[in-house]
């Protein structure tokens, strides 16, 4: 079981958040002629590293927020978690 | 080589056992290779076998970082099937069950495939229709595929719940008759020891740590044992593909997910088929020595730890009581986990890459094991023809920039979508 800490929340178990991928993925701009390449890298292409991975969960079960975790993939080790609109 | 036979068996008795040869060598790699495959699991050593068997390239080396049988190919719950409704995924795989029907004589190895037969039931209206019609494109295909209602489902596992009051009634199933299981070990053991003998170096505890690419061709790989050089490199590393993607500045369309599997204690033959769960994500088999083998969904976050988390066991064992409620009467006896490269959109990527000489074998999601010896032989022609065969002509890597995507269930790595 992971335990996450919810910045909104605090310490929650992992059975109350849903998880939402890497949070470093940028959607283009709108409003912007985009490439085929920027749509490919947005919707498909993924680093998946082995290590440190920032990426998003909801607390679907708790406050309903959006969260960024940064966490070992390897280890599972939580080193961080923000708000969505912070930055590391 | 050796020839395993029930002569062998009784003229080695007399020795005691003690004169076998070794089933596969332990060779210093050379410094250079026609082809080297990196990952020796099932998938590597099938490659190399056909490389030999089918394009006579046996100056092949496969580079692997464990040992031999170590990774997904001794992880998985052994299932073979190719119900599929997709042309490119069904003839694929059926392509891969001639391979598996013949393979125990092809590789003088007993692999124990059992054509059990594998149902997947329906619990609504609708999804008989989706199976009916999964079905025809099955059979159009030259599948088998039987539509099975509830009672004759009920004829062949009457201890699934059948009870009025459920949650998700049984209202029907499809079964693929031909489909099986197979003793996965043997599957590794039996390629990696012909591969062997048809002179391919099977090296084991060597990492790759980096490549060696000049104007865009592949030169050679670095290793924890050297420098390797060769024209034409093959990766089959599954899990890994993205961690051997940043040494090469690829980012590919995968994401490293965790799967469980889990066995419990062995019990009296009970289950003579592989049976799934079709409201959640549930499958079972019952193993030769009695355990009831199962798996489902993945633990739901990018994951390279090869071991699983509790919730996600708790969670596919309530969809497996729910099929079959006896399972709750036993106890565990393991469970492990496996990384999987899950693809965008839950089909492989058998094809070439932008670097010359570099090829790419990945994105096999929960499929993985069946389509060992259909993977191994597709990606040999690939190698040694320097194009994709028919067969895996759509598991293009590209497919996803330009819109071809394969999508079977869109199983892939948004488990939080499906």
């Amino acid at each position: 079981m992971l335990y996450i800490k919810c910045p909104h929340c605090g310490l929650r178990p992992q059975t109350e958040f849903s998880y939402g991928g890497d949070a470093t993925v940028k959607r283009p701009e709108l409003n912007k002629e985009v490439s085929d390449q920027e749509w490919d890298n947005f919707v498909y292409l993924r680093k998946s590293p082995r290590g440190k991975h920032l990426e998003l969960w909801q607390h679907i079960s708790g406050c309903r927020q959006w969260i960024k975790v940064e966490r070992d993939t390897l280890t599972h080790e939580i080193f961080t978690t923000l708000k969505a609109n912070e930055n590391l | 080589m050796q020839k395993y036979s029930v002569f062998s068996l009784i003229k080695n008795a007399f020795s005691g056992h003690k004169e076998w040869e070794v089933a596969w060598k332990d060779p210093t790699p050379k410094s250079e290779y026609d082809v080297i495959i990196i990952g020796g699991g099932g998938h590597g050593l099938a490659t190399a076998y056909y490389l030999a068997k089918e394009h006579n390239i046996t100056k092949v080396a496969i580079i692997e970082k464990g040992w031999i049988g170590g990774g997904n190919v001794g992880r998985n719950t052994t299932i073979i099937r190719s119900n599929y409704m997709h042309d490119e995924n069904g003839l694929f795989s059926e392509f891969g069950m001639d391979l598996w029907r013949n393979m125990s004589q092809d590789l003088n190895f007993n692999v124990m495939f059992s054509p059990r037969g594998i149902i997947n039931l329906a619990h609504s209206d609708a999804q008989m229709n989706v199976y009916s019609r999964r079905g025809n494109s099955m059979r159009l295909n030259g599948i088998d595929a039987v539509l099975l209602n509830r009672d004759e489902v009920r004829k062949i596992i009457p201890m699934a719940d059948f009870s009025e009051n459920v949650r998700f009634p049984i209202f029907g199933g499809l079964m693929q008759p031909s489909a099986g299981t197979a003793r996965h070990d043997a599957v590794a053991w039996g390629y990696a020891r012909q591969a062997d003998s048809m002179g391919v170096d099977i090296i084991q505890n060597c990492e790759v740590t980096g490549f060696d690419v000049s104007n865009g061709k592949i030169l050679g790989i670095r290793t924890s044992k050297g420098n390797i050089k060769a024209k034409k490199i093959g990766l089959c590393v599954a899990g890994s593909t993205n961690v051997l993607a940043e040494k090469l500045n690829m980012t590919l369309p995968i994401e490293t997910h965790l799967l469980q599997a889990c066995v419990s204690e062995p019990i009296k033959p009970i289950l003579d088929n592989v049976v799934t769960f079709g409201a959640g994500h549930f499958y079972c088999s019952q193993s030769d020595k009695g355990e009831m083998v199962m798996g489902g969904d993945l633990d739901g976050y990018n994951s390279y730890a090869q071991r699983g988390n509790l919730p996600t066991l708790q969670h596919v064992l309530t969809e497996g009581i729910a099929m079959f409620p006896f399972l709750s009467k036993l106890k565990m006896l393991r469970t492990w986990g496996g990384i999987m490269d899950m693809s965008m959109d839950g089909s492989p990527i058998i094809d070439k890459t932008h670097i010359e000489g570099l090829y790419l074998n990945c994105g096999w999601c929960y499929g993985g094991f069946k389509a060992t010896p259909a993977s191994g032989w597709t990606f040999a022609h690939t190698i040694a023809q320097n194009r994709p065969h028919e067969l895996n002509s759509g598991y293009s890597l590209n497919r996803f920039s330009t819109g071809h995507l394969i999508d079977e269930k869109g199983l892939g790595t948004k488990t939080w979508i499906s």
